[in-house]
This record gives structure tokens, sequence and C-alpha cells, in this order.
């Protein structure tokens, strides 16, 4: 209680508060994606079973069905059964194919992790240094026209949705020079369009943000400071005006990142990637709810963990972070 | 009718680690009278204005306005307040009229345009401005316009809150003129906040020093500024840039931990006599006075000359300058 | 601040980007209203000689595998998808609008469990959103667009927030709550009102994404059905011929594409005019030097010599000067100060002799040395080891002047690491040397904390103490203690008197206060206009202010003896904009002795006396009323 401003960065004291805070956050909202992913087919209007197996279905088939998901029991019972099931890794089983869920779901989620691993690393190892460079090279209004061509060409492909951009590079590549495989998993080559097409929009929005908040932090009075001790360009930038932009950029940008994550979807449907995004599509288009609830589930805590990366990251860059933690 | 009174009021924000920014205040602002009120930033004189009418939470003690508790008046009270920054508290979309006739109370909406005329006329503005937006004036203009809301509402007391702080010098006295004569010529009670201890002096009948949430001292301003029995009241005095004092000859009789003292931090305040981290007459310098360790001096204070917040206020204090330098 | 709507967008079409995303968006809105009217036989009737044939001249993009022309079907599915999409923005942003404002209106409890669901939701990208919803409301067009819909509201209840809140901290809503309005009008009247304008912008951003959701959806399959048909359908058709007509997935996709353009980038320029006003101009060349003002007086020993200085910016309508030669010489060991309200030049002037002032500000002078160093035709590398040690800036503001992610020791440690070449450990033991030196208690554990965690004043002490890393021979200080209480302020002021006694380091020390400013230093520079008015001794016989501005100033200050029952003097009027300057004498227009050649010829600073010089065509050398004539406000002590 004593010396509460006097937090040292690295003294244990606030950062086993920051890591308790945070984790119990991310369990609360755990708790709450767990509950909306049951929620998700009791608010389906009609019934599920029935919608999925098609009104031609026999009534007795429908209700075995109805049955073997728990459906005719008390909502309580559903839940906790489901919880239950969580528990011991049980996800439910496939309405279509009678497979556990959570079978397909190991057998698909590397495929997609190898995608979107990949993608990330590309997108922060291109947008850094992009946004960096231009933003000192357009700093205070200078180079208007290497601004603007800077700032349309990154809104031009930060409009471009991945999955067009996925079909353009089929065609082009692909089709045109059949340089790489149209479809499927089939090696490195067959990663690199998939990879292409997730990170380009990223990459755009956030060099642009990268850039915009590197010139706001330059505009900053400890900049001024940092140049009155007449530190060289490259210190004055790296050193003082980065960590700063990185901070507003995670905020910013952590967001976008678990947005990727959506975006392998799209892609993963248009190379027939055997990830978890052509499973999904197929499985809503099928009414196979077990499955979807499994999958929207796994996606639901990859964004989970991903902000909590963030937000320890975001602890480790700016100091007073923690402080407004605890 | 129109008395300004505080009484016990706290305000505390936040939970666990919170801050109590106004901690027990008693302040008395009597009918027609101004009241100036100094202290450091973050001493809690800006809560307590809030705190009066309504932007700050009242955690415990009541303000009384005529009598009455503000929290049972209607919602439109003869309670008005002027803010600091004259960039931030006029609605940049609106014309100054309509911010103006917002604070005119339903009943008398009829002849509002005229109504606005006498208020810009009497903050000397020209009436023909009515239809003009906040970003066609500067900053002393503004000001103008934020009284003359504040005397739409007709009130009985005014709350200046740093009113002429983010202004020139050459501007803040054509604003200070403006508050007294009206203040003068509408008979108001007012509270008058000013980090600024001559601003205050200049403006003031009573003078209450504020100094981590609670009032220190208090009195009749010319006493208060004459014969301050809180020592914080006479650092206040001694600090006040004057041109007749030369900063070079550092005082060699000031001793050294109180040369660099640091102010206080208000969530954490000190116990016993708040003021004694920093105290020229306390347990720093005379270390025999622990008393002020152990002894919260607001309890006794109503009963010391300017109901000072000070176990020793009575003592002589040799090697104190009072303000006027070497005359006095 | 306050620059209507219509203005912003009339002005966003006149920008480059803005006015080719206006005329692309205009260009969608009309094939959506005319697409279905003028082609729908085309994109209907079946080509049988063509079934799923590549680009032809009958055919500009194809034929599908029924032999219906791809090129028509774009063309008609125009008005589909863009109603889809603005259809789903409204039901985003109106719902959005409603979850982000109920909370300010709700009671407390109520309002707090919204914010915390919105907080929730928003953490998830809109896409998941889209396909959790679309699970509930089921496969098809009207599943898709409450799909794509509530997956948009979200977002825009935290804009909506966020925004309100900002407007709800302002003092205007303070005022009106204190002048009794209720929170619906506060709300409809007040927030609303300042939010509307972003808002429209994101709305129109969020169009182009709702758009691009939709195709999205559809390309998976799960918007709109068959044989109702988007451009995502159109796409995702196209996609399983692509081998054999590359155009029948490539026509859709462009289109997409323009159509998510023309909002996303409508939206971004209005965006960009409503935030930062950065037009760009070219102003033909550097200003002409204005007339000459008298020459510094030449010392050889001087730190620092100041002749004809001029600071300039390209403004407008050509360039702004806001300094206009300034002239002045410091010597060691010298604290001079300098005065001005707001606009003065006088910041800029400090900027400017420290090399400061970046691109596009322009500085010249006839003589600008330090240490008997040019500081104009000498290339930065060479000056930064004796800039670095030997000049030493303190400003402003103290809560922004630390980089607040880098203790504070390692940034002074810098200075030395940099310029004379210690170690890092030598250099931090340095630093917390330093750090003593300012006295800041228990230095070494100060030295490893980071800004935040230091007081207004001591991060001003720490300044100083930065400045001492190298042996400085001049400290600029902008305004020191302008943001800290009185007697915090006196503790800074001595202790740069302090290091100037035991170092011999010169202080030039920028200040709107004449009071502190001739209460710390041997000399006075007042400025107005970007102009020396006057230059005189704080004490001593030629101490007597005899430019009116300079009286005028000292009149209006207040100190604890002003005559209390006296009005305060006023100077009326306001200084010139530095882009507005007059003729002649800048401040003839508030002088009260100001004659027409005042108003027709400006002065130069002149010596009047030894070691005092003013630029008035009328100067006044009647003694101030106060002790001994010096340089003091009226009345004396108490």
């Amino acid at each position: 209680m004593t010396g509460a401003t006097a937090l040292a960065g690295l003294r244990p004291g606030p950062w086993l508060t920051f890591g308790i805070r945070r984790l119990a956050r991310f369990a609360v909202s755990l708790w709450v994606l767990v509950t909306v992913a049951f929620l998700m087919i009791q608010l389906i209007p009609g019934d599920p079973v029935r919608a999925a197996l098609g009104l031609t279905a026999p009534a007795e088939l429908v209700q075995a069905q109805r049955a073997a998901l728990g459906l005719d029991h008390p909502i309580w019972q559903q839940y906790l059964d489901y919880l239950g099931g969580l528990l011991h890794g049980d996800f439910g089983t496939s309405m279509l194919t009678g497979l556990p869920v959570s079978d397909v779901l190991g057998d698909r989620l590397p495929a997609t992790l190898l995608l979107a691993l990949p993608a990330y690393l590309v997108v922060i190892a291109v947008a850094i240094p992009l946004g960096l460079l231009f933003a000192v090279l357009t700093r205070g209004g200078r180079r208007r026209h290497t601004e603007l061509t800077f700032t349309s060409t990154t809104i031009l492909l930060a409009a471009i949705p991945e999955f067009l951009v996925a079909v353009a590079l089929v065609a082009f590549f692909s089709v045109q020079l059949g340089w790489f495989p149209v479809a499927g998993r089939d090696g490195v080559g067959s990663l690199l369009l998939p990879v292409a097409a997730l990170a380009l929009g990223p990459a755009s929005v956030l060099s642009r943000i990268v850039r915009v908040e590197t010139l706001s932090v330059l505009g900053n009075d400890f900049v001024r400071t940092a140049r009155a001790k007449r530190l060289p360009a490259r210190l004055v930038y790296l050193r003082h005006a980065l960590p700063n932009a990185l901070t507003a950029t995670l905020t910013l940008g952590g967001l976008l990142l678990s947005g990727m994550l959506a975006g392998t979807v799209l892609v993963e449907n248009v190379f027939a990637w055997p990830g978890l995004g052509a499973t999904i599509a197929r499985s809503i288009l099928q009414k196979d709810y077990p499955m979807v609830q499994g999958i929207v589930l796994v996606y639901g805590i990859g964004v989970l963990l991903m902000n909590l990366v963030v937000d320890v990251l975001l602890a480790v860059l700016d100091p007073r972070s923690t402080i407004r933690e605890s | 009718m129109s008395e300004l009174v505080f009484d016990a009021v706290r305000v505390r924000y936040g939970g666990r680690r919170g801050l109590t920014a106004v901690d027990g205040v008693d302040l008395r602002v009597p009918s027609g009278k101004v009241v100036g009120l100094v202290g450091e930033s973050g001493s809690g004189k800006s809560t307590l204005a809030r705190a009066a009418v309504g932007l700050s939470p009242v955690s415990a003690g009541r303000v009384l306005l005529g009598g009455v508790d503000v929290r049972r008046l209607p919602r439109r009270r003869p309670l008005q307040m002027v803010f600091q920054d004259p960039y931030s508290s006029l609605d940049p979309r609106m014309s100054i009229g309509e911010s103006i006739t917002e604070a005119i109370p339903r009943g008398r909406r009829r002849g509002a345009a005229a109504e606005i005329a006498r208020l810009l006329e009497l903050v000397n503005l020209d009436p023909d401005r009515a239809g003009q937006r906040p970003g066609q004036l500067s900053g002393g203009q503004r000001q103008r316009v934020a009284l003359a809301r504040a005397l739409a509402g007709r009130p009985e007391v005014l709350i200046a809150d740093e009113i002429t702080s983010a202004l020139d010098v050459s501007v803040q006295g054509a604003v200070l003129n403006l508050v007294r004569s009206v203040q003068r010529q509408l008979g108001l009670s007012m509270l008058f906040i000013s980090h600024n201890l001559a601003v205050v002096r200049y403006l003031s009948d009573f003078v209450a020093v504020m100094y981590l949430g609670r009032i220190v001292e208090f009195g009749p301003a010319a006493q208060v500024l004459a014969d301050p029995q809180h020592p914080y009241t006479r650092d206040l005095l001694a600090a006040a840039p004057s041109a007749h004092r030369s900063l070079f000859d550092v005082r060699a009789d000031e001793p050294a931990v109180l040369a660099d003292a640091e102010p206080a931090d208000p969530h954490h305040p000190p116990g016993g006599c708040r003021y004694h981290t920093r105290c020229p007459i306390g347990p720093l310098v005379r270390t025999e006075r622990d008393l002020c360790l152990r002894a919260d001096p607001a309890e006794a204070a109503p009963s010391r000359r300017h109901a000072a917040a000070c176990h020793f206020s009575e003592d002589e204090t040799p090697g104190l300058v009072i303000p006027g330098g070497t005359g006095a | 601040m306050a620059k209507r709507p219509a203005g912003s967008w009339a002005a966003a079409l006149r920008t480059p980007v803005g006015g080719f995303s206006a005329a692309l968006l205009v260009l969608v809105i009309a094939l959506a209203v005319l697409g279905p009217i003028l082609w729908h036989d085309r994109a209907f009737s079946f080509d049988l000689d063509a079934l799923g044939e590549g680009p032809s001249a009958r055919h500009w993009a194809g034929t599908d595998e029924l032999g219906r022309d791809i090129f028509y079907r774009v063309l008609v599915a125009t008005r589909l998808s863009v109603v889809l999409a603005l259809l789903a923005t409204l039901l985003g942003v109106v719902s959005g609008l409603v979850l982000g404002t109920l909370p300010s209106v709700l009671p407390r409890p109520v309002g707090r469990l919204v914010t915390a669901a919105v907080n929730v939701a928003v953490a998830f990208p809109s896409l998941l959103l889209v396909l959790f919803f679309s699970v509930i409301f089921g496969v098809g067009t009207q599943g898709a667009v409450l799909a794509v819909g509530l997956a948009v509201a979200p977002s825009f209840a935290r804009l909506a927030q966020t925004m309100a809140a900002s407007i709800a901290g302002r003092d205007f809503v303070a005022a009106a709550r204190v002048c009794g309005v209720g929170r619906i009008r506060l709300l409809l009247r007040h927030i609303l009102p300042n939010i509307g304008e972003p808002l429209v912008v994101n709305a129109t951003i969020a169009a182009g994404s709702a758009l691009l959701s939709f195709s999205g959806l559809s390309f998976l399959g799960i918007g709109v059905q068959a044989p109702d048909y988007d451009w995502g359908r159109l796409l995702n058709d196209g996609l399983n011929g692509i081998y054999v007509n590359p155009a029948a997935a490539l026509a859709p996709g462009l289109a997409v594409v323009l159509a998510g353009l023309a909002f996303n980038l409508t939206g971004e320029a209005v965006a960009g005019v409503v935030g930062v006003r950065t037009r760009a101009t070219h102003p033909a060349a550097a200003p002409a030097p204005v007339a000459r003002a008298a020459a510094a007086e030449d010392h050889d020993d001087a730190v620092l010599v100041v002749d004809n200085l001029q600071v300039a910016f390209p403004g407008r309508g050509g360039w702004t000067v806001p300094v206009r030669g300034v002239s002045f010489t410091v010597r060691p060991g010298e604290a001079i100060g300098v005065v001005g309200e707001s606009g003065s030049g006088k910041s800029l002037t400090g900027l400017a002799v420290s090399r400061l002032i970046e691109a596009p500000g322009v500085v010249t002078a006839d003589r600008l040395e330090f240490a008997g160093k040019s500081l104009l035709g000498t290339p930065e590398r060479e000056l930064r080891g004796l800039l670095g040690t030997s000049l030493a800036m303190v400003f402003q503001d103290p809560m922004t002047s630390f980089n607040p992610t880098r203790r504070i020791g390692r940034q002074l440690a810098e200075v030395s690491e940099q310029h004379q070449g210690l170690s890092r450990s030598k250099a931090l033991a340095r630093a917390v040397d330093r750090l003593r030196a300012v006295r800041i208690p228990a230095a070494r554990r100060r030295a490893r904390q980071y800004p935040h965690e230091f007081s207004g004043g001591m991060r001003q002490r720490a300044m100083i103490g930065m400045g001492l890393m190298g042996d400085p021979r001049l400290i600029i200080a902008d305004e020191p203690t302008t943001a800290l209480d009185v007697t915090v302020q006196r503790q800074l002021l001595r202790l740069l008197a302090r290091t100037r006694a035991e170092r011999d380091t010169a202080i030039v020390l920028i200040s709107h206060d004449i009071a502190v400013v001739s209460q710390t230093c041997e000399r006075i520079l007042v400025m107005y206009a970007g102009r020396i008015v006057e230059d005189l001794p704080s004490a001593g016989p030629a101490a007597t202010p005899q430019h009116p501005y300079t009286r005028a100033l000292l009149a209006t200050t207040l100190d604890l003896g002003t005559d209390r029952e006296a009005p305060l003097p006023v100077i009326p009027g306001r200084p010139p904009e530095p882009d507005r300057l007059p003729a002649g004498c800048a401040f003839a227009e508030r002088c009260p002795s100001a004659t027409e050649r005042c108003r027709t010829e400006e002065p130069v600073l002149a010596q009047v006396a030894p070691a005092h010089r003013v630029a008035c065509w009328h100067p006044d050398d009647v003694p101030l009323p106060g002790p001994a004539g010096a340089i003091v406000t009226a009345g004396g002590a108490e």
C-alpha cells in the first residue's frame, strides 16, 4: 500500500498482480465464450435437428438425433453436460459423419496454424519497418508525392479482401504462369500464395497505422528533447519514437491481428486448404451444428489468446500500462 | 439567503486505492462576499467547486445554499460556475446566443433575445455577436461569454474556477475587472478559485488556503495576508513571484531538507499534520516537535486564529519573510 | 475545430483522392440504380453458342456455363450487392449507436453491463461474428443482412462510446449540466452533434467493409442464394472455372474492390480533412529578410551571438514570419530573460538558436554563433558534440518532455554515451551523480524509475540534470515553471540560479511572466509580435522601462502589492496575427502614445542608455511609481 507510485518496472509485485488479473480476465472471457457457443444452438429458431436433417426425415430419426445431442434434457442440464464434456476434451459429435468433433479439430487446426503463423510473421516483419521508414520520409509534411503514393497504395491494398487477393494470385501465378498449385496442401510451394493473400491486406493497414502513430509520436515533446540531446537521427527514431509508436500501434492493431484469424476462413476456401476455415463454411451449409460450435470455440480461444499476447506485449513495451492494470 | 456553506464535505474517488480529494472541508461563503480559495494543483480546490455544483460526488457532508442542501434544490439552481478553459467550456457547434439561451430558465425563454443582448452588454460584448460561434472569439472574449452564460441562470452564488489562468496577462486584467464589477453590481456571493495568490488577494474579501484536501487557514483577506498563521500560507506568500525580490541570493538560512522537499502524494497523505513533510517550523527542522507527526491539528483549528490547522500557529517564526519583503 | 460538416466534405472533394473516390461512389450508385433497368435482359439471355467461354468481342468477360454474359451479370449485380451492404450498415450503425450511447442515459449499473458486453464483442473479428450470427439466422439473404449488420454493431458502439465519453468529459458539457440541462438534451444537443461528423465518416467506411463481408459471405455460399446473385455469388461461380475463364472470377472481384474502395476512400478523404489539415503549399522562395535591426554588440567571449534572426514558416498565402530580426548577445554566466505574450515569438527564438526548428520552418540570421561556432553554416554532424555537451535545454511541460518508455537514468546516460564516449555503466553512474547534483533524493533508485513515477518538479530537475551531463555553457529554459506550483517554481528557479553560480553557465529564461523573469535575470528582453521591443537591465539606474508595451505589461501584472480598490490597468485590443502584421510599429494599434509615424514606420531597436535598447518612436523615460524606480510593478510593499 505504501509508495504505490514507486512501482519499479521489474519488481515481481506489479508483474504478479498484472499476471493474475490478466489471467482472471482471460478465464472470465473464456467462460463467456463457451456459454455463447452453447447458446448458439439454443438460439437457432425452430428445431435445429429438424432443420439439419430436412423436412422429409422420419420422426424417429429426428428423435434419435435429438436424444444423441441431449436436446431433450432441460437447458441447464444440457449446459452442465456441455461444460463437463469440454473439460474432458469432448466437443460433441458431428451430426453428419458421426465422428467426434475433437478429432476433426485436431486434424484441421495444424493446417490453419501453418497458414496463420507465417502470415503473422510476414505482416510484422513488413509493416513495422515500412511504416517507420515512410513516417520518417514524410514527417512534417515533407515529400507530399511519396506520402500520396504510400497512402493510396496501402488504402488500395487494404480494400481488397483476402479472398479476392487469393483469387487474383491464383489467376496470375497458378493459372497464367503455372508456378504454384491452384489449390490443396502440397509442400512449401503451396504455402506461398495463401500466406501472401492472408498477409497483404493486414500488412498494408498495419504499416499505415505504424506510419501515422510514428508521425504523431514525432510531434511529441520528448522527441524534441531527444533532438536537443543531439542524438543521431537513427537513435531518435529507433530508440525514442519507435517504442512509443509501437504501443499505440498494438492497441489499434491488436484487432487487426485477430482479424487475420478470420481471414484464414476465406483464404482456405479459395485454396481448398484442409484447415478449419474450409470445414466451418461447409458445416454451416450442411447445418452440422456441433461441428460449427466446436470450430467457433477454437477460433474464439485463438482470439482470446491473441488479445492476451497483445496485452502482455503492451505491458512490456509501455511501463505505464502495468500501473493502469493494478 | 444566498450564503454558500460547505459542511464537512468529503469527496472520494475510486475504490480501495482511491483518492480523497476533499477531506472534511468546512467553508462559508457569506452572502454578497467573495471568498478566495488558493492552493497548489492537486490540493482539491477544483474538486470542492465541482462538488458544489454537482459535478463531483459528495461522499460525506453537505453543501448548503441558503440553508438548503443543494441536492434537494431543483435542477436549475441559483448556483453557477465559470470554468478554467474558455476553449473547452463552450460547445463549438452552438452559437454563443444558443449557449446562453440554454442557461436561461424555461419560464423566461420568451424574451430570450433581449435577455441575451442584456447579458452580452453586461460582460462588455457587442450583442450582435450572439450569432457567432466560439471559434470566432478570442480566449478573453470566450471567457466573457462563459460569464454571461453563468449569469443567465440568475445565480445568487457564482463559482469561478481558475478563470484567468488560461489567459495572457494583458487579457487577465480585463476579465478580473469585469468579474469584480459584475459581482458588486449584482451582489453575488462568490467562491473565487486560483493558484495565484496575487489574483485572489485582489478580488477577495476572505481568503481560504487549501492543502491536500483540507482548508488550513481562513480569514479576512487583509488579515490572512498580513499575518498568516499557517506555515504553508507563509510559504505561498514567500514563493509568490514578485519583482521586488531577487532569487539570486539563495537564502543560506533555509535548511536543505526544506529546499528540495517534495510535495506530498495526495493518494497517501502523511499522518498527523499533513504539512509536516515540508514544514519549516515542523519536525523536519525542529526535531522536538514530534507532536506534528502524531496529532492532526485540524481538530482544534476552529479555536485558533484564522482557524489555522497548525499546532504551533501562535508561535513566533523567525527567519521567515513576509511578502512585501524588506519593509515588513 | 468547429468546422461545419458541409465545409469539410466539400474540402475533401477538392483533394485528388477525395475527388476520385467521390466520382467512383457516384458511378457505383448510378450503376446500382440503372443496372437492372438497362441490362436485365442481357444478363439473363442464354447464349447457347457460347457456354462457359472466355472473353470475346461479344462477351467481354466471357460467359457462364449456361451461356449468360458475365460482364452484364456483374453490372446488374451492383444493385443487390450495394443495397444489401447499405441495409446491413444501417442496421449496424443504428444498433451500434443505440448500444454506444445508452450507457450515458441508462442507470449506471445497467449502462456498465452494456459497456462490458460491447467490450467483449468488439474483441472478436467481424467475420467470426458474421459466421456466428449466420448460424443463428440461417443461410440466405435475410440471415446474411442480419449477421453482417449485427457484426458491425459492436465496433460502432465502441466508437460512439469512446467519442461520446471524450465529449462528455469536456467542460462545455459540465457547464451545461451546471445550467440544469437534462441528460437526454445533453445527449441530443451537445454530444451527438459533436460526434456526428466522425460517425458519418466511419459509417461510410463501414459500408465499404460491409460490402466486402457480404461478398465474402456469398462467396462462401452462406449469403445470397441462387437464383439471386450478387458479386460474391458470381465470384464463387467463377472460381470453379478459373482454368477455363479467369475473367469470370476476376470481373466480379474487380467490381467488389472498386465499390469497396469508393466507400472506403470517400470516408478516408473526409476523415483526413476533418482531422489534420495539411494542404500542400509551395511557397515560391524563402521570404526576403526584414529591415535590419541594430547589430548585436560584439563580444569576443560571447556564448551566444544572435544577429538579425528570422524564423519563417510556409503558410497558406505565403510565408509567415513569427520571428522578425531578433538580435542579442549572451555573455558567459549571464542570465537573460525573454518575456512576451503567447505568439510573441519568444519560444521560437529559443528553438531557433538551439537549432531545433525543423523543416518546413526556415531559420536565417546574419550571425548565429554558439561558443564561437556558426550554427547556420556548419553541418549537424560537426556540431553534435559541441551542442550535446555545452547547450542544455529545459522545456515547458515536464509531463511530456521525457520519453515515457525509457528509464530516467538511461535517458540521461544517453548524452554521455553519445558525446563523451562513456560506456553504458559509466554513463549511468554519471547520470546518478547528476541527479544527485540537482538534489533528487535517492538518486540511484530514482534513476531506475520511469518518468511517470516522478513528480512534475522532480522531472524538471531531472531535465536540468540531463543538461548537466555535459558541461553546459548555456541553458535555454523555455517556460520551465509554467506548469508547476509556486513553491515548486521557486525551488526550480533557485536550482537554475545555483547552477549558474557554480559553473558560470549562462541562462536564457523564456517566460510569459515578467515578475518571474525580473526576479531571476539581470537582463530582460521584451518581445512583441516577433521582435525585441526593449532590452533592459532588471535592476539599477537603467531599469526604468521606456517602451509603452513593457510599461503596460508591468502595469497589468498583478502582485501582492496591487491596489485592491483601483480597477486593474488593461491593454486594449490584442496582438496582431503573425501573418497579418500592420505596417509600422506592431504595437501602435494598442498604444496610448502612438502617432502617425508609428503607424507607417517601424522603429528599430536603438540604444537609449548604457545597456538599454528600445524600439519605439516615443519612449517614455518617466520612472514608474515604485521603490527606487527600478523595474517593478505599480505599488510597493504593504
